[in-house]
């Protein structure tokens, strides 16, 4: 275990710094100067603004610099907001797209279990198909588009609930629904795969001939082994959100870090692009790594060392 | 005694058969293959079938479609703007939204004196939406199958190369891969795309850029497991060479697994595109692609619902139709779902 976590760990360190220097030579390819107004510069006067900011010294000279601030915590500077550094940007969005992305996350397992137990212990029946039919729209229909449907018809039509922006728990519905139904849909295809699996197994009805309760076998037994392979595809489905993330919060004006990342794509805020793309990676990555140990200590008989295949 | 010995039964009214050697292999009865087996089972399967109707209809629907309206795809006229859809043979079923009528239910048609219908009606600048919302289903459909067939070679390579020399080359290319996942998609697929030009080609090269490592994984394990079989052993021993061993026995046993996982990687690069394209970074107007014309029609939303509708409806019936369409082909081809 401990051997399996160094590893892992050197792997995050060298994929970060592929990530961090993928970032760095594509900013460098980029053209023009990172300057404002730089049509009314001169050539010494860009040659002297290079100077300052160090961008006359060689490449790696640069990249060296610029991964020592990284790792001090400093991503530069907006160019959209007037010098506000990224960082602190970063951190003001951040609890918003983090709430968005817990309450989603927990209408995907509550109703992708409900969904998923139902259909697995009804299968075959109506309850089943209808299940899945909501599974495989939510598995498909993209999140903007079942956004931009239920904005128009609870919001723009009917005016149930609020169009945008994030203030009272009536805010949240919507865009919590439209991030989370993606979730319910896999987790629902993966339980009810798992609870037909699990139905089969001798345990099972080794704990009918004993005489237990059908809500004690269910419960006890079925539901609870079926649970082990949704955790395998929670840590998938929480990098999903953190995409889903991006397009939501532009559809109904929330002011987390998704919204903020679409406004610095069109406005050409550089320094902003790549400060998010970098936290971005640094959490996907951590969230992998995180599911990955859980595998281990939930079920036992997975390999954490990964062998063949 | 011949005549009253009409029903009795002696001996030598046998005789012994002719064994023929050669019969003794024959198997009564057709055999099924692996792929027609797998076909009789996938026609079984209503719901794909249905599905894989709809697909070839919205296929012919996005080559024919643009041809079947007189305006091309950025033909702008202003007395059309905003002018919502009409097919006078549907007015007047009310649930949909062919009648012609604004959301005020005020008539535009008549208001304009307009004779021609527009089925999917006209987008701000008057451009006729039924052109390029198939334009756009054309445009969608062709960058995800050229990205799923660069998934499909580069990881059916990368894999193969991988499993079937093993080794030392194996580890290492099993190590680079392990960096690459490390790096999520959307940042790889950003940053290809600020540095190129948004565009198809960028948007290809990014889809598939990220796409094929998933493949590269699934060919590797299966190849890892076909090379230990006896029949590759004795393909080697009879001294075939690797290109043989490798066009013979290892492509044809992995297809099944190729085709299943190329069926779901249409679907996800459609998805991207259009994400790509709703967040900005993909193609820019007035080229259309399904995900362009959802970004359009969604700052158009509350006033003109019906110019997201078309293309959020088509969008939605081709990934609902692929994902279900690779379901059945994966029920049928899997081998370890066979029982």
């Amino acid at each position: 275990m401990g051997r399996y976590i160094v590893q892992r760990i050197i792997y995050m360190i060298v994929t970060m710094f592929v990530i961090v220097a993928l970032t760095f030579f594509s900013m460098k390819l980029l053209p023009g100067t990172p300057y404002k107004n730089q049509e009314k510069l001169s050539p010494e006067m860009i040659e002297l603004l290079n100077h300052k900011y160090g961008l006359d010294k060689p490449l790696p000279v640069q990249f060296v610099k610029y991964v020592g601030d990284l790792l001090k915590g400093d991503l530069g500077v907006s160019f959209q907001f007037d010098g506000r550094p990224v960082t602190e940007i970063i951190g003001e969005r951040l609890p918003v797209s983090a709430d968005l992305g817990f309450e989603a996350m927990v209408i995907g397992l509550v109703f992708g279990l409900l969904l998923g137990i139902i259909a697995g212990l009804r299968r075959n029946t109506v309850w089943d198909y209808g299940s899945m039919i909501v599974a495989v729209i939510g598995v498909s229909v993209p999140s903007f588009v079942l956004a931009q449907l239920m904005q128009y018809y609870f919001a723009v039509k009917h005016h149930w609930l609020p169009v945008a922006y994030w203030e009272g728990p009536a805010y949240h519905i919507l865009p919590d629904i439209a991030l989370g139904f993606g979730p319910v849909a896999t987790i629902a295809r993966y339980m009810r795969t798992a609870m037909v699996d699990t139905l089969n197994q001798d345990y099972i009805e080794m704990a009918r001939a004993k005489g237990l309760s059908r809500p004690a076998v269910t419960f006890k037994h079925a539901v609870r082994n079926s649970l082990i392979p949704i955790v395998t595809i929670v840590g998938p489905m929480a990098v999903n959100l953190m995409t889903g993330v991006l397009v939501i919060e532009n559809i109904f004006a929330i002011p987390g870090i998704g919204d903020q990342f679409v406004t610095s794509v069109y406005t050409n805020d550089y320094p902003m692009i790549m400060g998010t793309t970098i936290m971005y990676s640094v959490a996907f990555i951590v969230v992998v790594f995180i599911v990955d140990l859980l595998y281990g200590v939930i079920d036992p008989r997975i390999r954490l060392a990964g062998g063949e295949s | 005694m011949m005549a009253v010995s009409k029903k009795e039964i002696t001996q030598d009214m046998f005789q012994p058969a002719v064994i023929d050697k050669s019969l003794q292999e024959q198997v009564s009865g057709p055999s099924i293959g692996f792929w027609s087996d797998g076909f009789r089972r996938l026609r079984k399967n209503k719901a794909a079938m249905v599905s894989a109707f709809i697909i070839l209809l919205i296929v012919i629907m996005a080559l024919v479609g643009p041809h079947m309206s007189k305006y091309g795809i950025d033909d702008q006229d202003l007395k059309r703007s905003n002018l919502p859809p009409r097919i006078s043979a549907l007015a007047n079923i009310h649930w949909l939204p062919f009648d012609g009528k604004n959301e005020q239910g005020v008539d535009v048609y008549k208001e304009r004196g307009i004779k021609q219908d527009l089925w999917f009606g006209a987008d701000k600048l008057g451009r006729d939406l039924w052109t390029r919302v198939w334009k756009g289903t054309q445009i969608s459909l062709f960058i995800a199958v050229v990205a799923a067939a660069a998934d499909l070679i580069i990881g059916v390579a990368y894999g193969g190369i991988s499993a079937y020399f093993g080794g030392q080359v194996d580890n290492i290319m099993q190590r680079i891969l392990e960096v690459l996942n490390g790096i999520p998609n959307l940042v790889i697929i950003i940053l290809l795309i600020i540095v190129m030009q948004p565009g198809i080609p960028a948007i290809i090269l990014a889809i598939a850029m990220t796409g094929w490592i998933g493949m590269a994984r699934i060919i590797r394990g299966e190849v890892l497991k076909l090379k230990n079989l006896e029949f590759v052993l004795a393909a080697r021993t009879l001294g075939a060479s690797d290109s043989r061993i490798i066009s013979k026995h290892m492509v044809p046993n992995t297809m099944s697994m190729i085709i299943i996982h190329t069926m779901f990687s249409v679907p996800g690069a459609i998805f991207f595109e259009a994400f790509l394209s709703f967040i900005g970074l993909g193609l820019q107007p007035p080229k259309a692609s399904l995900g362009v014309l959802i970004n359009e029609g969604y700052k158009m939303l509350s006033l003109h619902p019906y110019q997201a509708l078309f293309p959020g409806v088509i969008i939605s019936l081709l990934l609902i139709c692929f994902n279900i369409f690779g379901d059945g082909l994966r029920d049928a081809f899997d081998p370890k779902l066979r029982q």
